[in-house]
């Protein structure tokens, strides 16, 4: 794991936000918080307008002809820009640096061009863990943190979002029992084979419980969508955040 | 509740195994010791992740020319006097098998763990054939007694508790009940002496067979493996064709890595290093020797986009590491190999059109890559497994329409947008306090067990593009 402040891609005072779909439609408030915390750190974050979803769906279900279609409209809508793009998403973050290679591996040109956008694309704890952050103040909160398995295992990241949240003042961590383990979402898969991925989920849920922490983290809006419907289904009091919002001092 | 709006039958039979109290107990137990296991006996590695690398290494370079290692390995098993016998499928390796059983005259063969004899069912053909089997594996002995199949590649008993093999035993072998493994064990071990002294035939499975020498290695943590090819008169090994390492320097890497991942011992308990049969002045050993190569889809496999697939040592650990395993067990799945690695290796084998749900009773966590001894990248051969099925329309429909649908609307950016502002007025239309709390099939599979928020008022790009800031 790299530490605060090293830098393993060029500074750059611009990037782009790859907003992703879940929290286009569902979530806004993640995308104003990465904003505020980008801009806290000076750095101004650009949203390309046209961009809709990376195409993970389709590709997960084995539609690879629509996945390649939104993974080009993806492609052509971020290569628009060269700014580095920083997504809210270890899910998103792996389909565009891996899924997209393995889309196009017969295709040497477009396998090319998702290669290069890997290369510039950061999940949005691993590029503040690359510049540093500056977490704003906020109320005193005890929350737990669920890695997330494509930002963990796909991504790589591992230590860093956990890192980032004990900077941040008033914030007490405390550690996941089963951390590691899948919360059972898995995109369609959560509908598909709905009482295995409840199954799933009811392991997570009872280990957030026992941590008595007021919220949980994570850096993907899907597994929070599928543990927040899960506690409040349950009638928990524990609430399901993005790094994001922590970072950004929100209530 | 809904169940499964996306595979009717495999859904029935993980609704059939989430409902099993008993088998949760059985593989919270198991599953959770062998990943604790396997984690502290890598740890004693002076470098686990070098050890992988060079297994994964060693299978690669051996796949590549997998055809002259196995000519080599069946010309060194001729020279020391074993007979190699060439199987394209299961039909040929049974036939195989019960040819040399009836020209032997046997009337018992006792087996030790054979993953191949299940692939092929052989105890089914040689039972057909008036021939008793009888297994000496522990686990395999418990399944066999249970009429079940095996559920885990190494411990195939695992979906059993203690307090179910101990009442299977009192039922079955007439002794009072005991939940004590040991006793257990021991009740197993003296019906099994008799059965290896009268045995005809010893059928074993092979962990490697080595091309320079013509050695096979079986590692057992019973020593059944080592009583079951030595005291019959004769001793059929059966593996696949993908089991081969080129060097006996090569066999100790895999087999360093292989005893970690399964059970976290330094080593199993017995290695049996075989090379041939019983030579003149040998004290024991079989008189005959015969080694079944079974293909069975491999080599087709070998050419494809799979084909990492057959890197794959047997360990078991990526079963243990999944999450989904933990929760349905082996028979659920309704292969002979389960778990992550059967869910690809199945439909590779045997055709997605067959088992084209397998690769779909995943989250894609990367839990068992994480774990695989040799790094196979099976969330990877999932998704492979899954473009399979969904190409032979072996799909739910309602998932190929959605993402069908999907794919035109996201790929146009204004009806993306006016598909949102749709599914935020209908979605706010139906929800109470901003959630939805019961939707139509095939979506009430999730709100079965989950709330689900309604679309925010203003998606995050409209009000960008507007200069509204929260």
């Amino acid at each position: 794991m790299r530490a605060l402040g090293q830098n393993s891609m060029t500074p750059s005072r611009r990037v782009q936000i790859f907003t992703t779909c879940l929290v286009e439609a569902l979530r806004p408030a993640v995308g104003w918080a990465m904003v505020r915390t980008l801009e806290r750190i000076g750095i101004t974050p650009h949203v390309p307008e046209v961009q809709t979803c990376c195409g993970q769906p389709a590709y997960n279900a084995g539609a690879w002809q629509d996945a390649r279609a939104m993974a080009r409209h993806t492609l052509d809508t971020l290569d628009r820009s060269p700014d580095p793009v920083v997504v809210p998403s270890g899910s998103c973050t792996d389909m565009i640096t891996h899924g997209y290679k393995e889309l196009f591996r017969e295709n040497p040109e477009e396998r090319a061009r998702s290669e290069r956008l890997a290369s510039r694309t950061r999940e949005f704890s691993q590029f503040l863990s690359d510049v540093g952050a500056v977490p704003a103040e906020r109320p005193p909160q005890r929350v737990t943190y669920h890695p997330a398995c494509h930002l963990l295992r796909g991504v790589g990241v591992r230590g860093g979002p956990e890192q980032l949240l004990d900077s941040v003042p008033n914030l007490e961590r405390v550690p996941l029992p089963g951390a590691e383990e899948c919360c059972g979402f898995g995109g369609l898969f959560s509908v598909k084979l709905g009482e295995l991925s409840s199954a799933m989920l009811k392991r997570k849920l009872d280990a957030i419980e026992s941590t008595r922490a007021e919220s949980v983290v994570a850096c993907d809006l899907s597994c929070l969508t599928q543990i927040e419907g899960g506690l409040r289904r349950r009638g928990s009091k524990v609430r399901a955040q993005h790094i994001a919002e922590i970072l950004d001092g929100g209530e | 509740m809904s169940g499964s709006p996306g595979l009717p039958d495999f859904g029935q039979r993980v609704a059939k195994a989430l409902a099993d109290g008993q088998l949760r107990t059985a593989l919270n137990r198991a599953t959770g010791r062998f990943l604790r296991l396997r984690a502290e006996g890598l740890a004693s590695l002076p470098d686990p992740d070098a050890s992988r690398d060079r297994a994964r290494a060693i299978r690669a370079e051996t796949l590549a020319s997998l055809d002259e290692h196995l000519e080599q390995f069946a010309d060194r098993v001729a020279e020391v006097g074993g007979h190699v016998h060439w199987a394209a499928d299961a039909a040929g390796a049974t036939a195989i098998v019960l040819n040399i059983a009836q020209r032997c005259g046997a009337k018992l063969v006792v087996k030790s763990k054979s993953m191949i004899s299940e692939e092929v069912h052989l105890n089914l053909a040689l039972e057909r054939a008036g021939i008793r089997v009888v297994e000496s594996d522990l686990g395999e002995y418990i399944i066999q007694l249970a009429r079940e199949t095996p559920s885990h590649i190494i411990a195939p008993a695992i979906h059993k508790t203690k307090e179910q093999v101990g009442e299977l035993f009192h039922e079955l072998l007439g002794v009072p009940y005991t939940d004590d493994p040991k006793e257990m064990t021991r009740v197993a071990r003296a019906a099994l002496r008799t059965v290896y002294l009268e045995a005809d035939l010893g059928v074993s499975g092979v962990n490697f067979g080595v091309a320079e020498n013509g050695t096979i290695a079986i590692v057992t943590n019973e020593g059944n493996a080592s009583l079951a090819t030595s005291a019959p008169r004769v001793h059929v090994a059966m593996m696949g064709i993908e089991r081969i390492v080129p060097t006996l320097a090569d066999l100790a890497v895999m087999l360093r890595v292989l005893a970690r991942s399964a059970t976290g011992q330094k080593a199993s308990v017995y290695t049996d290093l075989i090379t041939g049969p019983r030579r003149p002045g040998d004290p024991d050993g079989p008189e005959e020797l015969h080694i079944v190569l079974l293909d069975n889809g491999r080599s087709r496999v070998l050419g494809g986009p799979s084909a990492e697939v057959l890197y794959c040592i047997r360990c078991g650990a990526c079963l243990n590491a999944c999450p989904v395993y933990r929760e349905i067990g082996g028979h659920a799945y309704g292969s002979v190999y389960t778990g992550p690695i059967g869910a690809v290796l199945t439909p590779a084998l045997e055709g997605i059109d067959k088992w084209s749900d397998l690769p779909q009773a995943s989250s894609l966590c990367g839990a068992c890559r994480e774990v695989c001894p040799v790094r196979i990248d099976l969330p990877r051969l999932l998704l492979e497994g899954r473009r399979q099925a969904a190409e032979a329309g072996r799909t739910p429909l309602w998932s190929r329409l959605l993402l069908r649908a999907y794919r035109h609307v996201a790929t146009r950016p204004w009806l993306f947008r006016l598909a949102l502002r749709g599914s935020r007025l209908l979605t706010r239309a139906i929800a109470r306090d901003g959630w939805l709390h019961r939707l139509p099939p095939p979506l009430s599979a999730w709100t079965a067990t989950r709330d689900f928020p309604a679309f925010a008022e203003r998606s995050f790009s409209m009000a960008w593009r507007a200069g509204r800031r929260r």
